[in-house]
């Protein structure tokens, strides 16, 4: 009878050990998939701070050669001080969306001035936008991939019911509006 | 992406266990050879001791050797911003922990290589040549080849094994040296006579010494054609522009130069063949450069691992060359359009004046027709071929340069 229950006990023991350990290890992977995408959430505004500071350099540098493009230029300022004042991921989205449209619509006007396009200053920042846009769009594609593997575990079992008990929460996909917005800006000589 | 590098890991490391038991049965075969039947384990051992010392110096060292025997230079951002940037965007999208090093080779052939023992400690080495020949979006397709190679742990796999058949080499030489012109202990055992029965042993040997460096190599160079194959399927993944990495190779195709400082043991490392009298066969590093282009332009579908896939089997009839494992993602992954660069944009910043800078830009701007005109401020302005303006503004000093046709060539 003792010697029975001895074993009932150590049986069940055994058991929650096992479930146990099976939570701590799903815990952890599910803590490290957060990270990784925090990580990756932070290396989108790495490249989009990066652009932010380019932007005043840029508009300084052309401003002399384009008197007629106020208009253009406004439009560039407008974006990213929203983009900047941005809260949420949807809001930083479309901000940033409108900021990539001002700034391929400036390279296209960029065409009609021959000597800025001599200007070795010019040249190198233009090299450093091409190269912001596409660390941009970079930095978002490798979010969604870290997204959509952390959240395919929140959702499935059974690391659903861990991901239940203690709050991990779903991730927001960096989505990109239309076909317009998904291509670099598009730079010619 | 994560699966591919797992059975990519559990490949390279079956690999380099059947090519160190290679190693192990070649040395107990010479020791029993030379010394009689108690040599086998001595010569095992033996054989151990000459791979594990040349494994601790090319790893700690290795790559520094494989660089310095390239030729590479390693550059800062100013003397090559574009390359700096294109390299620091896959970085990005492979997500590795750390920005690899950057090397440039002064040589006229297009390639690239990738080196190191981890993503950590990783570097990437382009010729000038391939700098001046790509643009940007084929610049991006071999960068994003090389950063395969690095998240796919090849760097690290191509040094062991190299180093694993290095070794075979030399045990073999040195066991067929000794037996031709007459290893003084080998005469002194088969002096004690045992006839008939010796000799087999010795003939036995030689097959052995002689078909294991051969043995090695096929199982070596098998192995890293089917990297090259998975660092191609990884590029398109990463940049999702398969066109960009086949008109790249399309490139490094037509060129009729071989890498002046490659040599057979640092040949598999580099994007392409650096030898330009290759044919496909057991021996070669490399897949067919033709067959490659191929599967990126059959990709019409998207960029994902199971288009790549499919476009492989289609071109080249066997089965597919991805693990099946890592085919399970079922997202599309689409194809981005081209970016429209000029064609080819190679931008060293104002600020640099590094002699290397100047060394490096000089002659690809050189290539790409550019003028140049000195300013009395000390500015040398450099103006593009399509240049249509009459005068152009010197940034320093604002002055005005006037320019006709004889002046600004």
């Amino acid at each position: 009878m003792f010697a029975s229950l001895g074993i009932l006990t150590l049986v069940i023991l055994a058991a929650a050990v096992v479930l146990v350990m099976m939570v701590i290890g799903i815990y952890n992977s599910l803590v490290a998939g957060r990270n990784q995408v925090d990580n990756a959430w932070s290396q989108i505004d790495v490249q989009l701070k990066r652009r932010h500071d380019l932007i005043p350099n840029l508009v300084e540098t052309a401003k002399g050669y384009m008197q007629h493009e106020r208009q253009t230029f406004e439009a560039i300022t407008q974006a990213r001080s929203q983009a900047m004042g941005a809260k949420n991921v949807a809001e930083a989205s479309k901000a940033e969306g409108a900021l990539t449209e001002a700034l391929s619509k400036f390279m296209l006007v960029v065409e009609n001035y021959p000597d800025l396009k001599a200007n070795q200053n010019f040249l190198s920042l233009q090299e450093t936008l091409t190269s912001t846009e596409n660390k941009i769009s970079f930095a978002r594609q490798a979010y969604n991939d870290a997204a959509m593997g952390y959240n395919n575990r929140i959702q499935m079992f059974p690391s659903n019911i861990v991901a239940g008990v203690f709050s991990f929460t779903k991730r927001d996909y960096f989505e990109v509006g239309n076909e317009a917005e998904r291509a670099v800006p598009q730079v010619k000589f | 992406m994560w699966e591919l590098i797992r059975v990519n890991k559990r490949n390279s490391v079956l690999l380099l266990f059947s090519m160190a038991s290679v190693l192990l049965t070649l040395g107990a075969i010479i020791g029993y050879t030379w010394m009689g039947p108690q040599g086998a384990g001595p010569g095992l051992l033996i054989a151990l001791a000459v791979w594990l010392i040349l494994t601790l110096v090319s790893f700690s060292s290795g790559d520094q050797i494989l660089l310095a025997s390239s030729g590479a230079v390693e550059v800062t951002p100013e003397v090559h911003p574009m390359l700096f940037n294109v390299v620091e965007e896959m970085k990005i999208a492979a997500g590795l922990p750390a920005m690899p090093k950057i090397y440039i080779i002064p040589d006229a052939s297009p390639n690239a290589f990738a080196t190191g023992r981890s993503p950590e400690h990783a570097a990437v080495a382009v010729t000038e040549g391939l700098l001046s020949k790509l643009n940007r979006d084929e610049l991006q397709g071999v960068i994003a080849h090389e950063v395969s190679h690095i998240i796919h742990r090849d760097i690290l796999f191509v040094t062991l094994a190299g180093i694993m058949l290095g070794s075979i080499v030399l045990l073999s030489n040195i066991f067929l040296r000794g037996s031709l012109y007459g290893g003084g202990s080998r005469r002194r055992y088969s002096g004690r006579g045992e006839g008939g029965g010796q000799g087999l042993v010795i003939l036995i040997a030689l097959i052995a010494a002689i078909l294991a460096p051969l043995m090695a190599q096929i199982l070596y160079f098998a192995l890293s054609r089917k990297r090259e194959y998975l660092a191609d399927a990884g590029a398109v993944r990463l940049t999702r522009y398969p066109e960009g990495l086949a008109s790249a190779l399309e490139k490094i195709a037509g060129s009729k130069i071989s890498v002046a400082t490659a040599n057979q043991v640092t040949a598999p490392m580099y994007i392409a063949n650096p030898f330009r009298n290759g044919h496909a066969n057991l021996f070669s590093t490399h897949p067919p450069i033709k067959e490659r282009i191929e599967v990126l332009r059959k990709m019409t579908y998207g960029s994902a691992y199971k288009d790549y896939d499919s476009a492989y089997q289609n071109v080249t009839g066997h089965t597919g060359i991805i693990p099946a494992s890592a085919l399970q993602e079922t997202e599309t992954v689409q194809t981005r359009p081209a970016s429209s660069q000029p064609a080819a944009q190679a931008v060293p910043s104002a600020q640099a004046n590094s002699q290397q800078r100047i060394r490096i830009g000089d002659f690809i701007r050189q290539t790409q027709g550019f003028a140049m005109i000195a300013c009395p401020c000390g500015v040398k302005l450099k103006l593009p071929p399509n240049l249509k303006s009459d005068k152009v503004m010197c940034p320093r000093c604002k002055r005005i340069h006037p320019l006709n046709t004889e002046a600004g060539k």
